[in-house]
């Protein structure tokens, strides 16, 4: 067994495949997403240029998408707002103070949330979290009813934009969860132990050394968690009780749909430039979606370099 | 007879075909067929539209695959306007769907099926309830002027006068009213709205559309939303196909000087003394529905979903599939099939001779 030229680099078919195949999964994504968008774009352009009554509702195509889009971000928003604190305390807890064999227990069962299908906890909130937030919607009316937000009447069913971003922050605390976790875990052994040193609790140990290095995660995962909240379709087209405009009231009858919500809801019996109407409103959450992500990502770029965590 | 007619093509041993076949040419074989002697088809039927009337095609599908084993029938429950749309544009060979076709449509249709024109077959009739859930309350009268003030939101409490007056000597709760209506765009809806407008006049504002027009009520997706939607509050009044109403309270509807529930019986009936509209084509059973009817036992809330087919088809096979398959759907049997899984209300005696007619003219170009 002799080498005859050792002098040249061993390329073997094998990384070849591979090389090539990394290489056309990493460009068939981008073509994916290109696709994508030229779809959006051309489908939705009659809309774009119909005159505004032809549009549904009569007054154009931006009041038709205002109003959805107002939902949607409202919904996520309260999603995100709720989900995010539990989550980090979810995975302080999981990393910080649990024994180890609870914390392991307790991951699984966080991480499986995310396993059940949409429509099940569209159903979920339908049928048992709506009508039991009714009598907590009706406290919030007679305590706090001069606050915009709980204004009321209170909705019978509970059936509320309040009961949807429960059900949503439900749905996309595993993903923040699980990311805080990660983060939360990898805070270096020395930082901890530093603050512990120096005479610091658990408490102020984890909000000098563990918060700080996790922070740039959390957002991360926070931001992966809204852009599942603002495409999520099927428990909102079941939980929320969709027939009014642009309102910051949470607990009445009356809410704005969500795009994804709407399209879901509308399609089934539309035609013509009603089709493309609702094409143009995806075309509308897509590019918040995008915006959404890239704004994630800039964040976390720039606390990364302020927290000294790198990459 | 005609339910007699279609059992007895399956008795007629196929055999009796064979000597036509061999002595004629195929005119003569389709105009046998036409007559509807004894023949076993095969070929597949491609139809799309309502969603309403969905559990009742897959009856008729079911049962009509359990006469003629060779025939494919598939419906595809788009929703009406995406039926109307596909049929138009030549993409199935009928449509089924909760309106008929209004002008442009129908001259669209002339360059589909060319100018012998269309049918179009209220072959789906469903009575809409009114349901409603509240604690005690076990029957409710309405009439048209007090239904639309409460789902257009100015009655706002169970014991308003109005439900009163309707109701004599029952103990009304002091509760709010919660009106729930569809999310989605429907043609439950659209018949519901219709039926407000044109019975109760001024005091229902808004237009008829597809698409519930008042803000602020409560809302829910599908039939079964709305029916969810009311069983699980207090003081909830909904409209829903009736066969998916389950045990909430059915609210009877007041018609001339009595209240009619919602049944079968009466929604054929009011649709027995309906009108047709005047001045499309001969084999065109477009119905205006008399929603203010006051004949004795009509129950005026009903959705018809008609099957809209052409009068002339390029394909021999098509017509002759279609044919059979519409016999089938009108006769008695079909249309018990479709109660018996969908909870419609079958078709009157002298509108199935007439849509009978209308289907015999269907041919081959």
């Amino acid at each position: 067994m002799t080498s005859t030229s050792s002098s040249r680099p061993v390329l073997r078919r094998g990384d070849r495949v591979f090389a090539g195949t990394a290489k056309g999964a990493g460009i068939l994504i981008m073509l994916i997403l290109a696709g994508v968008t030229v779809f959006l774009v051309v489908e939705a352009a009659p809309a774009l240029t119909a005159p505004a009554e032809d549009i549904p509702g009569g007054d154009g195509l931006a009041s038709y998408i205002a109003p959805l889009l107002f939902g949607t971000l409202l919904a996520a928003v309260i999603a995100l707002a709720l989900a995010t604190p539990l989550a980090v305390a979810i995975a302080l807890f999981i990393t910080q103070y649990a024994p180890r064999r609870l914390a392991q227990g307790l991951g699984y069962v966080v991480d499986l949330l995310a396993a059940i299908p949409s429509i099940v906890y569209g159903f979920w909130g339908v049928f048992w979290l709506a009508p039991k937030m009714v009598p907590f919607y009706r406290w919030l009316e007679d305590n706090l009813g001069f606050i915009p937000l709980f204004a009321g009447p209170t909705s019978a069913t509970g059936r509320t934009m309040l009961t949807a971003g429960l059900v949503l922050a439900i749905m996309i605390l595993p993903i923040i969860s699980a990311i805080a976790r990660e983060v939360f875990r990898q805070t270096p052994t020395l930082h901890r132990e530093a603050a512990l040193a120096l005479g610091a609790t658990r408490w102020e140990m984890i909000r000098m050394a563990v918060l700080p290095y996790g922070s740039s995660g959390v957002i991360g995962g926070a931001m992966l968690g809204l852009g599942r909240a603002l495409g999520e379709t099927m428990a909102i087209a079941l939980v929320l009780s969709v027939s009014g405009g642009i309102t910051f009231n949470l607990i009445s009858s009356g809410n704005p749909s969500t795009i994804a919500a709407n399209v879901a809801l509308q399609f089934p019996e539309s035609s013509g430039i009603d089709v493309n109407t609702l094409i143009a409103s995806g075309l509308v959450l897509f590019v918040i979606t995008f915006a959404v992500n890239m704004g994630a990502r800039a964040i976390v770029n720039r606390r990364a370099e302020f927290s000294g965590a790198g990459s | 007879m005609r339910s007699a007619r279609v059992r007895a093509r399956l008795l007629v041993p196929g055999l009796l075909v064979v000597p036509l076949a061999l002595g004629g040419c195929a005119a003569v074989n389709e105009r046998n067929l036409a007559t509807g002697a004894g023949e076993q088809y095969s070929g597949t039927l491609v139809g799309a539209g309502s969603s309403a009337q969905q559990a009742a095609m897959q009856g008729w599908t079911a049962g009509y695959a359990s006469l003629q084993p060779e025939v494919t029938v598939n419906y595809d429950p788009v929703g009406s306007g995406g039926g109307r749309e596909q049929f138009l544009a030549g993409g199935t060979d009928f449509a089924g769907s909760d309106a008929f076709l209004d002008e442009e449509e129908l001259e669209q249709a002339e360059r589909r099926c060319g100018p012998e024109g269309i049918f179009e077959l209220p072959n789906y009739i469903a009575p809409i309830a009114v349901v409603y859930n509240v604690a005690g309350l076990d029957e409710l009268n309405l009439s048209p002027g007090t239904l639309a003030r409460i789902f257009d939101q100015q009655i706002t409490r169970w014991d308003d006068p109005a439900i009163a007056a309707d109701n004599p000597d029952v103990r009304l709760p002091d509760l709010a009213i919660t009106p729930v209506n569809r999310s989605d765009e429907s043609g439950t809806t659209e018949n519901f709205v219709d039926y407000l407008f044109q019975a109760a006049g001024e005091v229902w504002p808004h237009e008829v559309d597809g698409n519930w027009p008042v803000p602020g009520g409560e809302a829910a997706q599908g039939n079964s939303g709305v029916v969810a939607a009311v069983g699980a509050g207090n003081g909830t009044i909904g409209y829903a196909d009736l066969s998916q109403a389950g045990d909430l309270g059915v609210a009877r509807v007041r018609v001339g000087d009595e209240y009619v529930a919602p049944t079968a019986e009466a929604a054929a009936a009011v649709v027995e003394n309906s009108e047709l509209i005047e001045g499309r084509g001969e084999q065109d059973f477009a119905i205006e529905v008399n929603r203010d009817t006051s004949g004795s036992g009509e129950y005026p809330i009903v959705l018809i979903s008609y099957h809209i087919g052409c009068l002339s088809y390029d394909d021999p096979q098509t017509a002759e599939l279609l044919r059979a398959f519409m016999t089938y759907v009108l006769s008695e049997e079909g249309q018990e099939a479709a109660a018996l899984v969908a909870g419609s209300a079958p078709i009157s005696d002298g509108l199935r001779d007439q849509a009978l007619a209308a289907i015999d003219a269907v041919r081959a170009s």
